[in-house]
């Protein structure tokens, strides 16, 4: 079994776009890898995989490879419009080959903040938010209620951890730390908030430090009879 | 329709066909040849001054083990080695061939390999093959950027981390880095960790066994401790020695000794600056 990814989602603001991610791969019932970061960078558009890890880490590297190649033949930045399109000829054109849905937010100069979700078959659908991954189930009926246009940049952020931790206390893929990105005219901030700052839900107990950290160092005595 | 212009092999590359041949196979009843897998427990941590790699050294072959000393840390470039588990002749071949790629490339550029130079070109190849080539390695190195260390699965994708395991062992070895690893330990603390993580591998799993390997790089220099901790000593040797049985007859002992043999081609070209 490979590694597969949990839970993201990304939402669009007045101004700009926030992503947000857990951390979690699983290779079937077994942790990989409890602190990865799912959110890729290519330039200042972002996007980040859902589904098969290894077909969305080639995707991205490739659409890296293009954007920085466009880039530099335009002489100006790239909009999300292309980095999308790009995603998308990859994935229609090998739909046969890979399993993986993705989904690219960024900020240019021309249409401000933009999310566009690329699923499964290469699609490409510009919507005002877009979520992903197995947790994402738990989120579609939390985010017909909770969304709303014209949030403030503070107000967004809240939204999606608050998204974020709802499926991680649901969704056994979804685990670690909650990874977020801002995207705006200023540029790109990342924020990361540990397991024991996400808002409790319902039966969640507080976190509290390991016995580990307060066992001294040295190894326990072999048992002699 | 546009098609996007990717440097993907040319047409006539891997040919899935046989592999479909071999399901079909299988569903009608014949059984597969077992191949030589690496059951493994490897690992890789990062240390203050750079990268310790681990490993176990038992290669199986279904429930046989069929070397018991094997090495499973290969050597990718000078400052860079890779751990190996999955198929033995999977992680042979790619790591072999991603050393003589760099080795190249080493020539081409005058400039000592990166991590990551290595670690594009095993995960390209891995994916092209979607997987079919088995082998799951954690690759560790000190560059000109610092010390790296990667985890790479047999689909391709890649996970970089400040301690990795990987292999049947995995589970048990993790829980060990899990309790005990810290950021900034030194050599020998590095080492000692390193070590009881392989050992927990290879008295809890079935698959990993015999000795320890380690190998430590740091910035310029390596160290490849082959066989550094030997738990699964040999305790009983039959005081009788072991004889073949009567049936065997020796005809002739003739030990023929090996001469070189040198030819001089004349009139070669000569080699050019």
């Amino acid at each position: 079994m490979d590694p597969s990814a949990g839970d993201m989602n990304n939402y669009n603001y007045n101004g700009g776009v926030v992503l947000a991610a857990d951390s979690r791969t699983s290779t079937g019932m077994y942790v990989a890898n409890r602190a990865s970061d799912k959110i890729t960078q290519l330039t200042d558009n972002i996007l980040f995989p859902h589904l098969q890890a290894a077909d969305s880490q080639l995707i991205s590297d490739y659409v890296r490879y293009f954007l920085h190649q466009h880039t530099i033949q335009l002489g100006q930045p790239a909009t999300v419009k292309v980095a999308a399109n790009l995603v998308r000829l990859l994935a229609y054109n090998n739909k046969n080959m890979l399993q993986t849905g993705l989904i690219v937010g960024g900020w240019d100069k021309y249409e401000g903040g933009k999310i566009y979700g690329i699923p499964l078959g290469g699609t490409v659908l510009e919507q005002p938010f877009a979520i992903g991954g197995s947790g994402s189930s738990y989120l579609y009926g939390f985010f017909d209620q909770a969304w709303k246009g014209g949030m403030s940049q503070e107000e967004a952020e809240k939204l999606v951890v608050k998204a974020v931790s709802l499926a991680i206390a649901r969704d056994g893929a979804s685990g670690g730390v909650i990874r977020t990105v801002t995207i705006n005219s200023e540029g790109v901030t990342r924020k990361f908030y540990p397991g024991d700052e996400h808002p409790l839900w319902h039966e969640e107990l507080e976190a509290h430090d390991s016995l580990l950290d307060k066992l001294s160092t040295t190894s326990p005595e072999p048992m002699v009879s | 329709m546009s098609k996007v212009a990717i440097d993907m092999p040319p047409k006539g590359g891997f040919s899935f066909d046989l592999c479909k041949r071999n399901d079909m196979l299988v569903k009608n009843g014949l059984k597969m040849p077992s191949f030589l897998k690496t059951g493994t427990t490897i690992v890789g941590l990062i240390f203050q001054d750079g990268v310790i790699l681990g490993a176990d050294t038992r290669a199986t072959e279904g429930p046989i083990v069929a070397d018991k000393n094997c090495e499973k840390i290969h050597y990718i470039a000078p400052n860079i080695y890779c751990c190996g588990a999955g198929t033995a002749a999977d992680t042979e071949a790619v790591t072999d061939m991603i050393s003589s790629q760099l080795t190249l490339h080493r020539y081409h550029t005058g400039r000592e390999s990166r991590v990551v130079t290595a670690l594009s070109l095993l995960k390209s190849h891995l994916f092209n093959y979607q997987g079919h080539v088995s082998a799951a390695l954690v690759l560790g190195g000190v560059d000109i950027t610092g010390p790296h260390l990667h985890t790479i699965y047999p689909h391709g994708s890649t996970d970089t981390l400040p301690y990795a395991t990987m292999g049947s062992g995995s589970l048990a070895a993790m829980a060990i880095f899990e309790s005990k690893y810290r950021e900034g330990l030194t050599r020998d603390e590095g080492v000692e960790l390193v070590a009881e993580a392989i050992r927990s591998g290879i008295f809890n799993d079935l698959g990993s066994g015999s000795n320890v390997d380690i190998c430590v790089l740091t910035k310029g220099h390596k160290e490849y401790l082959r066989n550094h901790e030997t738990p699964n000593p040999r305790t009983y040797v039959s005081e009788k020695g072991y004889s073949f049985s009567k049936k065997t007859e020796i005809l002739l002992t003739k030990i023929t000794p090996l001469v070189e043999k040198i030819e001089i081609i004349e009139g070669g070209d000569a080699m050019e600056e």
